[in-house]
């Protein structure tokens, strides 16, 4: 029974296998496929977390070596969650592109799967080696998704991406050696137990390695100054793959979580809270540079790409308290950032197909067919993001501004919080009104768009992806009427996470357990 | 051979780190080579210097090397291969399209500006 644990790794490699030698002349075929497995995923990623929601660490040990020897996957309730927030949102953008983005090159379905795969491992293991292994299956695919459909444009961005990455990912080795070679072991829990008797001649090794992880996972979550592939990178690929790549960067952010609280936490001896001096003020200063970006930005997906680095700095602002209620706050803002960046980069994109040549330049041209629709969407997505009542940006930043009044910086934190969320109102508010109030202004006989009319007109009549942007946004609804019960569960997550006791337990003591566990079944 | 080892690691990441920063695209893909030669001798020594010994435990020996950090490079060596091959491909479909081997595609860098002005 416990095999299901592996299948959200198993099925989408096995899928994406499946799909470039069997059907990869025939579309139809694979989006079916491709649909299917995701929907499967997402079944299972609900039931790994209604198990989780109890408190139970769920370990499944790969090829049945025990830990810290073999490999194990360890689901936890943070795991749970990012598994099932990535199979919502994979699951929605995979409809919103089987709607005809994933016509303009081939094997998309195939990357789609392989991607999938990467980031549902690097959640579920309980190995850092491990974890690398998933950064780089999910950064392959990503690298492929990224080009998809090539133009010289997305080349030259997609060339620095790779570059960034791959020297992301030799760091990530160092990190890696230095650590085995103080510790002598790589497991998650073994870790969490061992640096906390590192001798303090070896301190120093073992904080390099720690801190040059940092700079890895900072890579991935666009920390400043670590963040300036991302707008390039967002703006010039497709769509649905920005919108995937939303939870990319949350990738980073669930491994710093998981590195810096739960092994680098209070019960790391002479290296706790290793990150704490350096998270803080690069996500304060990443929150702001967000923010301008989002205020200078003279297109609508340049903004939105600020808008995801800005959300990154909210976020690590919380996570770089590293108390259990700002991290509880941190993960319901993670949520939340993740659906409305989503649901922001399609709705962009839709905005952007009826708008002609003018794309998604900030400049006057008319209002796009189906102008009032959209114009409620954007206003939605705009007021989610901002953080105005009534939607889960507000709740999100709210939970967050809450668990900050007892660190000593409170002042500094709120008013950059607050000023920041001006900043994103006056962009979104100043970018709205230029597309759909100063648009009416504008005769719809301008002659280059006459041009590109039936390039344009054309595309309006598919009512899918505008029902897939329709239900990102009811996503963020549903975040802010659940958040009671969300918020139960992040506190719990949290508390999971400070005191990983039960973790450690689950990964290190199953050796012992698992004969009598047999037993009793 | 402890200081023959680091001051190679060392030279290897010099190299590398310097080649990474060039503007031509050649030199980077070199560079990374270098920095995966490097950090794949960082491993090989994390399971310490050890001199004729078999990397598996056995009754018969009373020494043993960490076989760990071996399969560990094996990995590594594995992953860096395949990616020097993927931007070796990337890089050259984008100097077939730009023209240029430079690494913004253009001698000037324009990333950001055409960047944000161009379509899809």
């Amino acid at each position: 029974m416990s095999n299901i644990l592996a299948l959200p790794i198993v099925l989408p490699s096995l899928m994406a296998a499946v799909m470039v030698l069997a059907m990869r002349h025939d579309l139809v075929l694979q989006r079916i496929f491709g649909i299917a497995s995701v929907t499967v995923v997402l079944a299972i990623s609900i039931y790994i977390l209604i198990r989780a929601a109890s408190g139970e660490v769920m370990v499944y040990e790969l090829g049945a070596w025990p830990a810290p020897f073999g490999i194990v996957l360890a689901i936890d309730r943070l795991a749970a969650l990012m598994l099932l927030l990535t199979s919502v949102v994979a699951l929605l953008v995979l409809v919103y592109a089987s709607a005809g983005d994933d016509t303009r090159g081939r094997h998309f379905h195939a990357l789609f799967q392989f991607q999938l795969m990467g980031l549902n491992g690097a959640f579920l293991t309980g190995d850092i080696f491990n974890l690398f292994v998933f950064f780089e299956v999910l950064l392959i695919a990503s690298y492929g998704l990224m080009l998809h459909g090539v133009g010289p444009r997305r080349l030259r961005a997609g060339t620095h991406y790779v570059v960034v990455n791959l020297v992301g990912s030799t760091l990530f080795l160092f990190a890696v050696a230095f650590i085995y070679g103080v510790t002598g072991t790589l497991n998650m829990a073994d870790l969490a137990v061992k640096v906390a008797d590192v001798p303090a001649g070896d301190q120093a090794i073992l904080q390099l390695g720690a801190l040059l992880l940092l700079v890895v996972f900072g890579v991935k979550a666009a920390l400043v100054p670590l963040h300036f592939w991302l707008p390039a990178t967002y703006s010039s690929t497709s769509p649905p793959v920005a919108a995937l790549f939303a939870i990319m960067t949350k990738v980073g952010a669930y491994a710093i979580i998981r590195v810096y609280i739960s092994i680098f936490g209070g019960g790391a001896g002479d290296a706790a809270w290793v990150a704490g001096p350096w998270l803080l003020p690069a996500a304060l200063v990443t929150l702001v540079l967000g923010m301008v970006g989002v205020l200078a930005a003279r297109s609508l997906r340049w903004m939105i790409c600020f808008s995801v680095i800005g959300s990154m700095g909210t976020l690590f602002t919380a996570i770089g308290i590293f108390d259990p209620i700002a991290t509880a706050a941190g993960l319901y803002y993670l949520l939340h950032s993740t659906l409305i960046a989503a649901a922001l980069f399609l709705l962009v994109d839709q905005i952007a197909l009826r708008r002609g040549q003018t794309d998604d330049r900030l400049e006057l041209a008319p209002v796009p067919a189906q102008g009032d629709l959209l114009a409620g969407f954007f206003f939605i997505g705009a007021i989610a993001f901002c953080g105005l009542p009534p939607l889960s940006g507000f709740i999100g930043k709210l939970f967050i501004l809450d668990a900050v009044q007892f660190n000593p910086h409170w002042p500094w934190i709120w008013a950059l919080i607050l000023l920041t969320s001006l900043l994103a109102i006056i962009g979104f508010a100043r970018a709205g009104s230029l597309v759909f109030w100063k648009g009416r202004t504008v005769a719809v006989e301008d002659p280059v768009d006459e041009e590109a009319e039936p390039a344009f007109k054309a595309a309006p009549a598919r009512p899918v992806p505008l029902a897939v942007v329709a239900l990102f946004l009811l996503g963020t609804a549903l975040l802010t009427a659940f958040a009671a019960p969300i918020g139960r569960y992040v506190d719990a997550t949290a508390a999971q996470l400070h005191d990983p006791v039960d973790y450690i337990e689950a990964v290190l003591g199953v050796a012992t357990l698992a004969p009598t566990e047999e037993v009793e079944e | 051979m402890e200081l023959l080892i680091s001051t190679g690691v060392g030279v290897l990441v010099a190299a590398g780190v310097y080649l990474v920063l060039r503007a031509r695209t050649f030199p980077v893909i070199v560079g990374l080579a270098l920095l995966s030669y490097a950090v794949n001798l960082l491993i090989f020594s994390m399971g310490r210097l050890v001199v004729d010994r078999p990397p598996i435990l056995s009754l018969h020996l009373d020494a043993y090397t960490d076989p760990l950090p071996q399969a560990l490079v094996l990995t590594a060596i594995v992953i860096s291969f395949g990616m020097t091959a993927l931007i070796v491909v990337i890089i050259l479909r984008s100097f077939l399209e730009t023209g240029s081997d430079h690494v913004d595609g253009d001698e000037e860098g324009r990333l950001t500006e055409t960047g944000e002005r161009s379509g899809r």
